[in-house]
Parts: C-alpha cells; structure tokens; sequence
C-alpha cells in the first residue's frame, strides 16, 4: 500500500525519527512511508516531525502495542 | 521544508555517558527537522568527538541515578560510589539497560549526526588546554572559538547550554 515500509519496532527516541528522516529520502515527493514503531512517544513525536518538515502525517493507530504512521511526503 | 527556516546551536560541556545523550538527541533530532544545527564543543565535552569513545557513567554526586533492579529502583549511597569499579559496573549496567530498551549509543548517534551534516566545532583553547590534536578526533570537526561560536548562536533561534 505504502511506497515504502519502516520497522522501527523497539527502537527508542530519537531512533523512529532519524531513521524516517532517512527512509524518506527514497520516497518520491507524494509518495508515503509506513512506520511500525513501539515507542510510546512516537505518536507525538511523529505529529511535530511531521507540523515542522511539512510532510503529512494522513494516519496513525495503535494495534496491541504496535503504532503505526503513514507519513506523505509532501516537502 | 517549513516557510521559516529555523536553526539550533548546542554548546555541549560535559562528556559523561548520561550528559552525552541530550547534546547528541537534540542536535541529531532537529537536523531531522530540517534545521540548520551546530553544536560546539568545549571543556568535558570536547572528548565526545574522540575517535574512541570510552564514556562512563559517574555514580558520585547523582543521588537520582537509579537504576531498575529485580522490580525495583535502586540507587548508591554516596559514599560507596568512590570505590574503584563501581562506576564500571555502573557504566555496564547503563549500556547493557539502554541496548536492551532500544536506546541507540553515542557512536551511532554521532555517526548520524555527521551523516545530517550537523555543523562540529572544536573548541581550540580546550585542544590546546588538554593537548588533542584534530588527528584524535573524528573526521568533521572544524576548529574555532568564542567568536566563532557567539557569531553562530546571534544567527540562532535555539540556543542550548549542556
């Protein structure tokens, strides 16, 4: 579904942020990334990664421990 | 990229394993962001861009340093963290704790800091102060002093003390 697919499943902050960052190097300008992610903080630190960098953040959920984002990339 | 570039400058003074985590988040952090960072390195801080890391952790002194054990939280009475290895056997629990909890290491998080183009200085009077040669350090620092830095921080929006 994704253009591409991150697991950054036990990774601790900052770690879910700076790998995105990375991962969406690959992604074409409109195209999305799925995150898999178990911190607990990355709901809102994806939220603000996304509110700063100007990509879109079109959904997340939260599915027995796991959070998942698909970040649009829009910048 | 966000209409307003903003951008981040860190002095980073201290170079113990639990000081060298916010310098290093921080800075790896907002470069993802997009901002512009640059993190200046002076005194204790200035061996955090060795090329050998040996960071420790310093149980004299940090009475909140506690640490989860068997269900519970435990700490060090001063006066027993001056024994010889204690702040070994602290320093290998700290590590063993942050790669069990997904907590990268400092190296790594250099290592994208440099690969985020993050903006190195080191300070030259603490080169000169603790006889390092940039032939320690890392490949990327550029070296510079208090001007250097206060010219950085006028251009700022973000500047950081740690």
């Amino acid at each position: 579904m994704a253009d591409h697919t991150l697991d950054a499943k036990g990774l601790n902050c900052p770690l879910p942020i700076l790998k995105a960052k990375k991962a969406l190097k690959d992604v074409p300008t409109g195209g999305t990334l799925e995150i898999l992610a178990t911190d607990p903080g990355s709901v809102a630190d994806f939220e603000a990664f996304c509110r700063q960098t100007g990509n879109e953040l079109m959904e997340h959920s939260e599915d027995g421990g796991t959070y998942h984002f698909l970040i649009k990339k829009s910048a | 990229m966000s209409a307003e570039q903003k951008s981040m400058s860190i002095i980073v003074t201290k170079g113990a394993l639990d000081w060298a985590y916010p310098p290093f988040i921080l800075a790896t952090t907002a470069a993802a962001m997009g901002l512009p960072v640059t993190m200046f390195f002076t005194f204790y801080g200035l061996p955090l861009l060795l090329k050998d890391l040996k960071l420790q952790l310093t149980a004299a002194g940090n009475p909140a340093m506690k640490m989860p054990m068997m269900g519970a939280h435990m700490g060090l009475p001063n006066l027993l963290t001056v024994i010889p290895g204690v702040d070994a056997a602290c320093t290998k629990m700290m590590k063993n704790l942050m790669s069990k909890k997904g907590v990268a290491s400092i190296e790594e998080l250099r290592e994208l800091a440099v690969e985020a183009e993050v903006r190195l200085i080191a300070c030259q009077m603490t080169m000169d102060l603790f006889e390092y040669t940039l032939d320690d350090m890392i490949d990327g620092p550029e070296l510079g002093g208090a001007a250097t830095y206060i010219e950085c921080a006028t251009q700022a929006d973000i500047n950081l003390f740690i």
